[in-house]
């Protein structure tokens, strides 16, 4: 038994993508057993492409494709893709960056089942896609406006709906709430503080 | 003498109420006559803001959302969510704990497989098979009752095992369910299978190539369908389904008549597995606690809080403040009835969930109706939708 170093596969399958897809990938790294790879945005349609139609990886399923808001970021959104290679037996997730103006190229070319994905990323977060041939809201009402997964859009919303008996049809209503929203912090050093308390430095050592 | 017809496309709305949409399913549908030339559903009249609601509550309060998704077999969305908390967290789950949940997750198979292949008869004109299924999805939610409190949104599965341990009394009844189910599932597939309407409205109905189907996102019963041997249970084992003995059943045809044939197969297979987890529930090495000692993420027992005082102090914060979780994103998923259903969840390393998106199954299948009905007639359009296996909880969210 010679000690030669036991090469990850997932390391090796990264390794390969990045080798083959040169500055498309930006970052990769392996964590919870997971290979994550950060792309630049204009080159998702070509690493799409690639995942898919390689003999090495062939990642011919196509999971899932949503957005993440972190707002104190510049490219605020994240648009993240899941691909599954039955072949491999191997997942790969894909991400890349994006703000609310700047569109990402879609993937429906590639993988059909895209078409809702990005429909549901776009009403959901607001990320534009170029190319994608029915870019209209799918989840929220009709008329909606705003972007409800957004973390600066607020959890009761803006408008509510009711039945009016008098005008015979459902009208819509600013919010108005019957109690205060109850937001609790409950974050506290649970496990011993890492700050003097108040008091503590009065304390003979 | 040629009449010169004057030929124009009808457009007609289906649903969101007609009882074969499965729930609130708007379709507008343009028709060439009969035939269908354009299928474009709008979905989210069940929408709820399941993810930004899970974003604003702790990981354990975000578990009943999961009941709410697809409410057909509720306890198989929790799994998901479950599993992904635990990866993150590093969590090992006790082996009763993992029976349980196999044990669980089947007859969760069973209670959503019974609904559709029932109800699909009944889109195609068929009553009395979802009255025989219907009496047999009772007895299993009565299981599903006497395990977690309720028939339907359990919150049995969280993150680190499931909440309570089964009574043995329940364990025996599950093994007689066991015993007498598969005569009630043949008589069900003797109404069907060989039933000439039935296989009239399903046989080369709704034909999805193996190639197209990975590529539209299908996964489950969808891609089994159309001939690929792929079940996560058997491929990316979870739990303790490596030990389990059971067959995946696959289609030639990809029609919606194979589909059926394979949920029905499933449904014998689910048994199968079953009977294993309560023989191994009874044997020696199943015996121990049902979820993780790790204090800090598992709550203790009442018992325990009354002689306790750590016990009573981790009761009191796990229920306010929560667990905090390390910072990291990960994608968990199980082979849900209807397909993969995964959950991708991002933690901040606080005791809430930063993001939480949950892939289903059922939104992938949908958005697929255009490309399945095009070319085939409207009475088809119900018999596909049926095969698809679609419950609005899940594709709105």
């Amino acid at each position: 038994m010679d000690d030669a170093v036991q090469i990850d596969p997932l390391e090796a399958l990264g390794q390969h993508i990045a080798d083959a897809l040169g500055d498309a990938v930006v970052l990769r790294e392996v964590l919870f057993g997971e290979l994550t790879l950060t792309v630049a945005r204009d080159s998702i349609v070509s690493v799409a492409q690639f995942l898919r139609d390689d003999p090495k990886c062939r990642f011919i399923s196509f999971v899932d494709v949503c957005g993440a808001d972190y707002p104190e970021r510049d490219e605020r959104f994240d648009v993240v893709y899941h691909f599954m290679s039955p072949h491999l037996n191997q997942r790969v997730r894909v991400k890349l960056s994006t703000d609310d103006v700047t569109p990402v190229p879609s993937i429906t070319g590639v993988y059909r089942g895209a078409d809702w994905f990005e429909r549901e990323t776009y009403d959901l977060y607001g990320v534009l896609f170029s190319g994608h041939q029915d870019l209209r809201r799918i989840l929220t009402d009709y008329g909606f406006d705003g972007h409800p997964l957004r973390k600066d859009f607020p959890l009761t919303g803006f408008v509510q709906v009711r039945y009016d008996e008098e005008r015979k049809r459902v009208v819509y209503e600013p919010v108005q709430l019957m109690q205060e929203f109850r937001t609790f912090d409950y974050l506290s050093p649970w496990e011993g503080t890492d700050y003097v308390l108040p008091g503590d430095e009065k304390a003979k050592q | 003498m040629t009449v010169e017809a004057n030929v124009r496309n009808f457009t007609i709305n289906f649903g969101p109420v007609h009882p074969s949409a499965h729930g609130v399913l708007r379709l507008i549908l343009e028709l060439d006559g009969e035939v269908v030339e354009r299928v474009d559903p709008h979905i989210g009249l069940l929408h709820r803001g399941t993810e930004k609601l899970i974003e604003s509550k702790t990981y354990l309060q975000a578990v009943p959302y999961f009941d709410r998704l697809d409410y057909v077999a509720p306890m198989n969305q929790e799994h998901a969510f479950a599993l992904a908390v635990e990866k993150l967290l590093g969590l090992e789950v006790p082996r009763r704990g993992q029976l349980i949940r196999v044990l669980y997750s089947e007859i969760g198979r069973l209670l959503a497989h019974l609904m559709n292949v029932t109800t699909q008869a009944m889109d195609v004109g068929a009553l009395t098979p979802p009255l025989w299924g219907f009496e047999q999805r009772e007895k299993l939610m009565v299981f599903y009752e006497r395990a977690s409190g309720a028939r339907m949104h359990a919150a049995y599965f969280r993150p680190g095992g499931v909440h309570q341990d089964l009574p043995q009394a329940l364990i025996d009844d599950i093994g007689v369910f066991c015993e007498t189910f598969p005569k009630a599932l043949a008589d069900i597939d003797s109404l069907l299978t060989e039933n000439r309407i039935f296989k009239q409205r399903n046989v080369d109905i709704g034909v999805v190539k193996l190639e197209d189907a990975w590529n539209l996102g299908f996964s489950g019963v969808m891609v089994r369908g159309s001939g690929a041997a792929w079940d996560l249970r058997k491929s990316q084992p979870y739990e303790c389904y490596a030990e389990m003995d059971f067959d995946v059943p696959i289609g030639k045809n990809g029609d919606c008549f194979d589909r059926y044939l394979i949920r029905m197969e499933e449904m014998r297979q689910s048994t199968r597995i079953m009977k294993q987890c309560v023989d191994k529930l009874n044997a020696a090495d199943g015996k121990g606690p049902v979820s993780s000692l790790d204090g800090k993420v598992v709550p203790p027992k009442r018992g325990e809080m009354k002689q306790s005082m750590e016990a009573l102090i981790h009761h009191f914060k796990l229920y306010t403040e929560g667990y905090k979780v390390p910072a990291g994103e990960v994608y968990a998923a199980v082979e849900a009835p209807k397909g993969e259903f995964g959950v991708y969840l991002v933690s901040d390393g606080t005791n809430k969930p930063y993001r939480c998106k949950i892939r289903a199954p059922g939104f992938a299948h949908l958005s697929a109706m255009d490309f399945l009905c095009r070319g085939h007639m409207l009475a088809d359009v119900s018999a596909i939708l049926g095969s698809l296996d679609i419950v609005f909880g899940e594709v709105d969210r």
